[in-house]
């Protein structure tokens, strides 16, 4: 009971802060949501048991990420007004339809996995290892070493392409 | 119902106000060993020896007008010292300050919580405290603020790269992330791991200092060049907050510091039995003479050092700090495979 009543305040903060991002004019104010609603999440990952997800959230997302865009919109968008004219490229329908269709996958998804329960416990049963981190590590390492290490790949490639922008000249 | 709830309760009150009695009179100390390094008394006036300057400071601060500049961006400009407050006492729910003691017949933790990942809470939690700065230079709405908040942003994400490389080194020779679980493997490694691990000690010191805005690293308040700094537009009781916060940091580094690096609330050889007459001294009082050890370095440098340039900031962090902590790091966990 306790643990529905946190859920579910927790799920309307995020839901509610996100609105909140994209409705809000102040750039830097929407940036502030955003980082409200990152430490919700964070919450979530706390109430499902997760604390080294959680920590590693407020860590990279609202410790490390958004910091980097607060320094930006400083940098960039200093005293300029909101913007009070329409964007002539908007595209409200096909927004819309986009919405949609990602709204309809969530659903498929919530409705296939109520009717099927994924096997998690078999695979949290086999490990050798006890403690949160020490499972996000072992399963990390075994069971999804090749996207783990693609990811890694991806990381490196950003960090490239990142230092051959920002050096003009090689 | 007593150890579920009321202990818990108990130790955050006790723990939170030791701070602020604790930061307060950080304030005091600070003012007296730098009087002392340049051959002056410091504050004498306020009961003997200037004991009382503190409480004299606070209710100055509390009694004085409040003011918000017109164009500020008000919100912002009112949490901001709030963010930059509650990071730096949260950090302290992690922090042992003893094992497991008999108090008044009841088995009693002297820290309010052991999580499994309280190394990363400490860094994260840190990582929060930055936005009270920048925000605090955006909201002002002033030329100052702005680049000092720009300059502190800039600081605290590059030190922050080489504070958290040299934890990493220690978090592979402890073998865990449990505040308690390091000092317990100090304990059964019979060392303290400044001696295992000095460059992660030494990177970790000045990483910190960076880290808190200390000289001398206190380039977003750089009196001199910035008015202040930060804090130019900030009056009363918001401007006592950040004061605050800067010392309730420091506090946070010196404990973590004792924590990962000095055993904790460890005695000095803790499993030599010749010394064991140490143990009348109980075991937080060890905790708070090592803490109190980098306070008074964090002063004694701040007396010592000149500022440092901010091209001269960024380059030892960067280019000095970082790759000596990724050094570190790849020799600890070579060594650590091969001797396993």
């Amino acid at each position: 009971m306790g643990q529905a009543i946190a859920f579910y305040t927790m799920a309307a903060a995020i839901l509610g802060f996100a609105v909140l991002v994209i409705s809000t004019r102040d750039t830097v104010h929407s940036v502030l949501f955003l980082v409200l609603d990152f430490l919700f999440v964070a919450a979530l990952y706390v109430l499902l048991n997760a604390p080294f997800v959680a920590v590693i959230q407020v860590l990279v997302y609202a410790g490390g990420i958004v910091v980097l865009y607060l320094f930006v919109v400083m940098l960039v968008n200093l005293k300029r007004p909101p913007e009070a004219h329409q964007d002539p490229h908007r595209r409200t329908k096909l927004g819309f339809g986009m919405a949609a269709a990602v709204l309809l996958e969530v659903a498929a998804i919530a409705t296939y996995t109520s009717a099927n329960p994924a096997p998690a416990i078999a695979a949290s049963a086999a490990m050798p290892v006890t403690g949160n981190t020490e499972q996000v590590g072992w399963l990390l390492y075994t069971s999804y070493l090749i996207p783990f290490e693609i990811a890694s790949m991806l990381l490196l490639v950003a960090m490239i392409g990142a230092i051959i922008l920002a050096k003009r000249e090689l | 119902m007593i150890d579920g709830f009321v202990i818990p309760l108990l130790k955050i009150v006790i723990v939170l106000n030791a701070t602020l009695v604790g930061v307060t009179y950080m304030v005091l100390l600070e003012r007296k060993v730098i009087a002392w390094a340049q051959s002056r008394l410091g504050p004498m006036r306020v009961g003997p020896y200037g004991i009382l300057q503190p409480i004299a400071d606070a209710v100055k601060l509390m009694i004085k007008e409040d003011i918000t500049p017109v164009r500020a961006d008000k919100w912002v400009f009112t949490a901001a010292p709030i963010i930059s407050m509650v990071p730096a006492l949260i950090v302290y729910a992690v922090i042992p300050f003893g094992p497991e003691v008999n108090l008044f017949g009841r088995r009693v933790s002297l820290y309010v919580t052991d999580v499994n990942v309280g190394l990363l809470y400490v860094v994260s939690v840190a990582s929060v405290g930055v936005y009270g700065i920048i925000l605090a230079g955006y909201s002002s709405n002033s030329k100052y603020p702005l680049l000092a908040g720009l300059r502190a942003s800039a600081q605290l994400i590059s030190y922050e790269v080489a504070v958290t490389l040299t934890l990493v080194s220690v978090i592979l020779v402890a073998g865990t992330l449990s505040m308690v679980g390091i000092v317990r493997a100090q304990e059964s490694g019979h060392v303290w791991f400044a001696f295992v691990q000095p460059m992660a000690f030494g990177i970790f010191f000045i990483g910190g200092l960076a880290e808190t805005n200390r000289a001398p690293f206190d380039l977003p308040e750089a009196e001199q060049e910035l008015t202040g700094g930060f804090h130019t537009e900030y009056s009363g009781m918001r401007f006592a907050l950040f004061f605050l916060a800067e010392y309730a940091n420091m506090i946070v580094v010196s404990s973590v510091a004792t924590t990962l690096f000095l055993g904790g609330w460890l005695r000095p050889f803790p499993n030599v039995a010749a010394l064991g007459f140490l143990d009348f001294v109980p075991v937080w009082m060890w905790f708070l003479v090592k803490s109190f050890l980098f306070l008074y370095v964090f002063i004694w440098v701040r007396a010592t050092l000149p500022r440092y340039r901010y091209d001269q900031l960024m380059r030892l962090g960067w280019k000095v700090l970082i790759p000596l902590a990724i050094l570190n790091l790849v020799v600890t966990a070579v060594i650590r495979v091969l001797l396993i």
